[in-house]
């Protein structure tokens, strides 16, 4: 049972990396003037489209088979708009915070706001994808004994690890090396999407080897 | 007891830093006396006697000092960074790079003109920076970091200098270029046209302002010396580096002005042209490497100079041997502190006939060595850091020299019996003697002067680390040890006097002069074998428990170990950021930064570890009749959380409008906050923030005297609360009358003005006074608890143990319940309905503690407010908002994770002690200040001062109050990070009392801490070691950035002067930290006493 879902989740997260890979190197064939760095922006913007079809899509793969089949239309409709709610409201948090946290206030403000996108895309998006937009359920999961699946787990490791990139990134930017990735938000953002792929490749081998350790409290 | 030893531990652990910090610091400083002596023109070092009327013979001899003058004039064009290599020509290259073959009129004067021109490779001393290049230029001495005597507000040199001796014997001296020369000799200067030099990314403005004026300048006749200073090159290199089409253009525009000048020169004009220092391959320069230190030299003078014979390879010569060089040909006197040596080249050819040029060297040399000879006389009598046995062997061979000179000219009048031949000889060995000695003096001075003493160093760094580590140790075990004094006291400070007294026995023996620090390094080295000897091999529960840590499975290991990472990795974090000079440079945002992530990482632990909610929550499938109310309280205290967390990242955010900038960031702007209300011009705008800062004081005060009433520490009749009634608005106002006054415009009747100077004066005496009033009432009677007894009868307040009526044997047992009496009855005062029950209420109990201790904070603050300017108010407010919320966080934190009743609760955990101390440093920037000696605030030393003083000890004490005024407050306020969840402990109880009725446990709050008068100090022992090692370890970071990249460029400029402000701020906090605790001892004493008192009263 664990093993199959350990296999589903495998699936899932490399499907979630290959849209990542692609959004970075695919997208040059497509679009031209397209560079990592230098049309940052665009890069960001296709990236968290990317991860938000493929989340979107795994979501309503998994989704079907598992909960929602019975319920009505109308109550699909609100769940969709409460989603949408919650991701922007995400948004303007993650905002809020990266702008507490030292971000220019004023200048650069379309920068930050993508960046705070890219972050909810990462997180945000994927707690409504796995625990649909109840915000209790979130509160739950985000605390030492709150897994109740390993897909709870793995959402807890890819949370961290795509903040915590983001936070390593900002470090370097002060260094005077006057590099193109040393501008606001580039370092902030690869490190995010950096730590989002660790935590994708390393959620699944951390469950595997932590398997005796794990135990879930039964539905 | 235990008091004294936990005062006197700390006190020992502070020598140990002292100890390693003077060792580290002996042996970093490169530290010269700069003498204020200058050269006399009247004050001749050769009389002139025969030799020197005989041949002395310059037509106008005098118009010369010292020796008759060669020139007239001198055109010196700096060419900043011109390396050796771009000034090299060889015509065979075939694909020169960018920076080659450019400067063609060069070399075609070189091999043309031998007699006229040359070229030389021109050595330069390290740091290779442009102002410290300059002083070397013109002073013909070393820089070191510290020149003793200089004064860092300005950086005009204070030194006798060649600028100095051309203004003083009437020569015009007419200057264009980088304005760092006019910083340097402010006022010197006949005619100037500075241009501003800082823009790197600007390579013309200098150059083309030079340009402009240095052609109509040469032509003209009313200059003797003309200074030029190109920047193009040295900016390119910044930019581009040298390998860069722009470099040519550059090079290419200097050669079209080199050939225009010496088209221009006249006859008795000599053209000196000179790079400061050279460039690395990426165009930088400050080091010590073959690049940055080989500059280039071209000498030309329209008459012949030199001797025809071309060198093959172009001389060296160093940098300051320019000085004596310049000085002589000109005919002033050399600069006092020169101690380079006149290049040969300049005496030996000339038109005068082949045997007396050797006289004629000879005599430059001579009248040089007396130069350096009373250097090192009057050096070696101020300072003693040249070696005595060099100094003597130096002496001899000048006497010997001087000695052989006067024979030589003796011998050379009357007897002409003596060949031309023999004299002939006699002169080249006594110039050669001479050159020598001036050499072996330059060798000695660069030895004692630009070296560090490595082994100091390394061992200062040792002790250093091993204080820190002790630290460590103790505050991690203090709760074990058993007998506190032997292991802290008794044992380290015997092993390190043993240590100390054998080194001094060996002194004696060995007959050496011992350094008084030295002694106190061994005594620190054996107080710290002393210390881990019986630690690790006689203390058996100690080292059990530490091998039991090392010993015990991997998960336990890693838990006991995931308890220190957070707040210590970020520490760590900040620690490596002292090695990099942008993090240095950035390094107020740079601690906010970790400041905000150490704070939020906290609450976000706590999230996780679900303290916020129920434990029942934590199982999602509750059903809801079955929710506990007492969640509710748990979700209010979260939000309460998230509401300070908030408010803190604003106190950070809003703090960061304070700071100052340094000269390295570029497109800074320095806070408007930091010019005094008196500077600004519309008396609109200085009406409002003169409002703002007067606003800001009064809600920082009316915001404490609420802490005080809310904890009702108000209500008794001592001096201390009346002192807090009235005192304080007494002292606000003042300070708003003094802002007033300061602020006044200029222009006002005289009457008004002497009024306002006396003013100026006595307010801030005032204030003076009535803080130290406040100081002495505190030390005196800190208590402010207010006693009301509505009992009628002598009902049982005490219930007599064992019905014994021995005081003493009772008030073991009856303090307790004393308190638990007195805190029922507050419980009812701060629940609001009054209680009928005939008590004995103690109002303010709860807050004994904190309540002094934020007496003394709001004294301290309002005295340092005043010597900061007035719009600071408002950024000190900033620093009690922030401070006030991360205690509330703090507090509320310690109450979700820790009972109150456990034993835990006496550590402060590490998080807190390390945001504390972030706090501390990122205020000491948001208070305006910046670790750079220009950055200090000086004025601060004439507050309540107009004239000036006598001595230099107060306003040094009063600018040091106001650079480290945050680390002061932090100091002061570490208690608080202990006493603060005591306190916070009645609301998370009363919120408790909401739910349910029953929880017995009452709140003691700081009255805890008096039931366990050992914790309570092994508390504050640990509290004090915690922080002194969070201090330490930023400090050992700083030492050894300092230390390892002291060939660092940007070493005199960021990391050394960041590791005196670190050593500085470390011992100031010290300090303040050890006052502090011995004031908490105090109140301790005097709250014990009260108890004692009253129990007295009541057993009556
Ligand atoms: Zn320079
Ligand atoms: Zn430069």
């Amino acid at each position: 049972m664990r093993d199959l879902e350990l296999r589903g989740m495998v699936s899932a997260h490399c499907t979630l990396i290959l849209a990542l890979l692609s959004a970075t190197f695919v997208t040059p064939l497509i679009l031209e003037d397209f560079h990592l760095i230098g049309t940052h922006l665009v890069w960001l913007c296709v990236c968290s489209a990317s991860v938000t079809a493929v989340s979107v899509i795994l979501c309503l793969a998994l989704g079907t088979s598992s909960v929602s089949s019975k319920k009505n239309f109308s109550q699909k409709v609100t769940k969709v708009f409460r989603s949408c709610v919650l991701f922007s409201v995400s948004c303007l948090v993650f905002h809020g915070i990266i702008v507490l946290y030292g971000a220019p206030l004023l200048e650069s403000l379309w920068e930050t706001f993508l960046f705070a996108v890219l972050l909810s895309t990462f997180t945000t998006l994927r707690c409504l994808c796995l625990l649909g937009p109840s915000l209790h359920a979130w509160i739950r999961v985000f605390s030492k004994n709150g897994a109740m699946s390993i897909w709870d787990t793995s959402l807890q490791i890819t949370t961290a690890c795509s903040i915590f990139g983001a936070w390593l990134g900002a470090i370097p930017i002060p260094l005077d090396w006057d590099r193109p990735w040393q501008v606001w938000p580039v370092s902030c953002t690869l490190g995010a999407t950096f730590g989002f792929a660790v935590g994708l490749v390393g959620a699944p081998l951390w469950i595997h080897w932590h398997k005796k350790q794990l135990t879930y409290k039964s539905r | 007891m235990t008091r004294t030893v936990i005062m006197l531990s700390l006190c020992w652990t502070c020598f140990l830093f002292y100890a390693g910090l003077g060792l580290f610091l002996n042996g970093f400083l490169l530290v010269r006396v700069e003498l204020r002596s200058r050269s006399a023109c009247r004050a001749e070092p050769l009389s002139q006697g025969r030799g020197g009327q005989q041949l002395g013979g310059s037509p106008d001899s005098n118009s010369s000092c010292w020796m008759g003058r060669r020139f007239s004039k001198v055109i010196v064009l700096v060419i900043d960074a011109l390396k050796f290599d771009f000034a090299k020509y060889n015509p065979a290259r075939k694909n020169p790079k960018p920076y080659e073959n450019k400067l063609g009129v060069i070399y075609q004067n070189v091999v043309s003109k031998p007699q006229q021109a040359r070229l030389f490779q021109f050595r330069a001393d390290p740091p290779t920076t442009t102002m410290q290049r300059i002083k070397g230029l013109t002073t013909g001495t070393l820089p070191t970091f510290i020149d003793v005597g200089s004064n860092f507000a300005s950086s005009a040199i204070q030194e006798d200098n060649l600028i100095e001796q051309f203004v003083q014997n009437k020569r015009r001296v007419v200057f264009m270029g980088d304005d760092t020369w006019e910083g340097l000799f402010p006022k010197k200067f006949f005619k100037s046209f500075p241009f501003p030099s800082f823009n790197v990314k600007d390579l013309h403005t200098v150059d083309n302002g030079v340009l402009q004026h240095i052609y109509t300048t040469v032509e003209s006749s009313d200059w003797d010396v003309l200074i030029a200073h190109f920047l193009g090159v040295d900016h390119c290199g910044h930019r581009y580096g040298p390998d860069h089409p722009a470099m040519a253009d550059k090079l290419n525009q200097m050669n079209e002005m080199l050939r225009s000048v010496i088209d221009r020169v006249q006859n008795d004009t000599l053209l000196v042209v000179l790079g400061d220092h050279g460039m690395t391959s990426t165009g930088d320069h400050g080091g010590e490497s073959e690049a940055e230190v080989n500059a280039a030299l071209f000498i030309y003078s329209p008459l012949p100079l030199f001797m025809s014979a071309l060198p093959r390879d172009p001389e060296v010569v160093s940098q300051i041997d320019m000085v004596p060089t310049l000085a002589l040909l000109l005919g002033v006197p050399i600069p006092y502190s020169n101690i380079g040596m006149v290049m040969a080249d300049m005496f030996t050819a000339g038109a005068i006939p082949h045997g007396i040029n050797h006289h004629k060297l000879a005599k430059a040399l001579q009248i040089n060595a007396i130069q350096v000879n009373r250097f090192l006389e009057s050096y070696s009598h101020v300072a003693k850091d040249l070696p005595v046995e060099k100094l003597e062997q130096l002496k001899e061979l000048f006497s010997k020299a001087m000695a052989e000179y006067n024979n030589l000219i003796t011998g050379l009048g009357p007897s002409e019996n003596t060949t031309l031949e023999q004299d002939l000889l006699r002169f080249q060995k006594l110039s050669s003697v001479l050159q020598w000695y001036l050499k072996a003096t330059r060798e000695m001075c660069q030895e004692s002067w630009a070296r560090f003493n490595v082994s100091h160093m390394l061992f200062g760094v040792a002790l250093l680390a091993a204080a820190c580590l002790q630290c460590f140790l103790i505050s991690e075990i203090a709760s074990i040890f058993k007998t506190l004094y032997k292991e802290l006291l008794l044992y380290p400070v015997i092993w390190g006097l043993a240590s100390g007294l054998m080194f001094c026995l060996w002194g004696l023996l060995s007959g050496t002069v011992v350094n008084p620090l030295i002694i106190c390094c061994w005594i620190a080295a054996g107080s710290h074998l002393g210390f881990h000897w019986h630690l690790w091999r006689s203390n058996n529960h100690i080292s059990n428990k530490l091998t039991q840590i090392s010993n015990s499975p991997t998960q336990q290991k890693w838990k006991s170990w995931s308890k220190l990472s957070g707040a210590l990795g970020i520490l760590l974090l900040r620690c490596t950021a002292m090695f990099s000079n942008s993090f240095v440079v950035t390094e107020g945002q740079v601690v906010s930064f970790l400041l905000k992530s150490i704070v939020t990482f906290t609450v976000v632990k706590l999230k996780w570890e679900g303290k916020f909610t129920n434990p029942s929550l934590n199982t999602p499938f509750v059903p809801e009749t079955q929710k506990n109310p007492a969640s509710v309280s748990c979700r209010r205290e979260c939000f309460y959380l998230l509401g300070f967390l908030v408010a803190f990242f604003l106190c950070v955010i809003f703090s960061k409008s304070f700071y100052n900038c340094r000269e390295e960031l570029m497109n800074c702007e320095p806070s408007p906050f930091l010019k005094p209300l008196s500077s600004l011009k519309y008396s609109q705008e200085r009406n409002f923030h003169y409002i703002l800062s007067i606003s800001s004081l009064a809600i920082l005060v009316y915001l404490i005297r609420k802490w005080f009433l809310h904890y009702g520490n108000l209500n008794s009749s001592h001096l201390l609360v009346l002192f807090v009634r009235l005192g304080f608005p007494l002292i606000v106002l003042c300070l708003c009358g003094f802002w007033a006054v300061n602020a006044a415009p200029e222009e006002t009747s005289v009457k008004l003005q002497d009024l306002i100077k006396e003013i100026v004066v006595v307010v801030p005496g005032i204030v003076c006074g009535l803080v130290v009033t406040g100081f002495l009432i505190v030390l005196w009677n800190p208590i402010t608890v207010f006693v009301k007894d509505s009992r009628q009868s002598d009902e049982t307040l005490i219930t007599s143990y064992k019905g014994s009526s021995r005081v003493e044997d009772d008030s073991l047992h009856v303090i307790p319940q004393i308190y638990r009496k007195m805190q029922q009855s507050m419980n009812v005062h701060f629940s609001g309905n009054y209680d009928e029950k005939p008590t004995v209420t103690a109002y303010g109990l709860g807050t004994v503690y904190s309540a002094a201790l934020l007496t003394v904070l709001t004294l301290l603050t309002l005295l340092l407010i005043m010597l900061h300017n007035e719009r600071m108010a408002l950024a000190f407010l900033l620093l009690f908002l922030e401070g006030f919320s991360f205690l509330e966080i703090h507090g509320t934190a310690r109450n979700l994770s820790v009972a109150a009743s456990n034993l835990g609760y006496f550590t402060v955990p590490w998080y807190a002690v390390t945001a504390w101390a972030f706090s501390a440093t990122q205020f000491f920037y948001a208070t305006g200040h910046q670790p750079t000696f220009p950055a200090i605030h000086w004025n601060a030393a004439f507050v309540g001062f107009s004239e000036g003083h006598t001595s230099n000890i107060l306003p040094a004490l009063m600018v040091g109050m106001n650079t480290f005024a945050s680390h002061i407050l932090f100091a002061v306020g570490c208690p608080l990070l202990l006493l603060w969840p005591f306190i916070r402990e009645v609301q998370s109880s009363k919120n408790k009392k909401l739910g349910q009725e029953s929880v017995e446990e009452d709140q003691m709050m700081e009255m805890r801490l008096r039931e366990n008068p050992h914790k309570f100090s092994v508390a504050l022992l640990q509290l004090g070691m915690r922080y002194l090692f969070v201090y330490g370890v930023q400090l050992l970071a700083s030492v050894c950035a300092a230390a390892m990249l002291r060939r660092h460029l940007m070493v005199w400029k960021i990391f050394a002067p960041k590791f005196l402000f670190d050593a500085l701020s470390f011992v100031v906090m010290s300090v303040f930290l050890l006052i502090t605790f011995s004031f908490m001892m105090r109140v301790d004493v005097v709250v014990s006493n009260w108890f004692k008192e009253l129990i007295l009263k009541q057993s009556r």
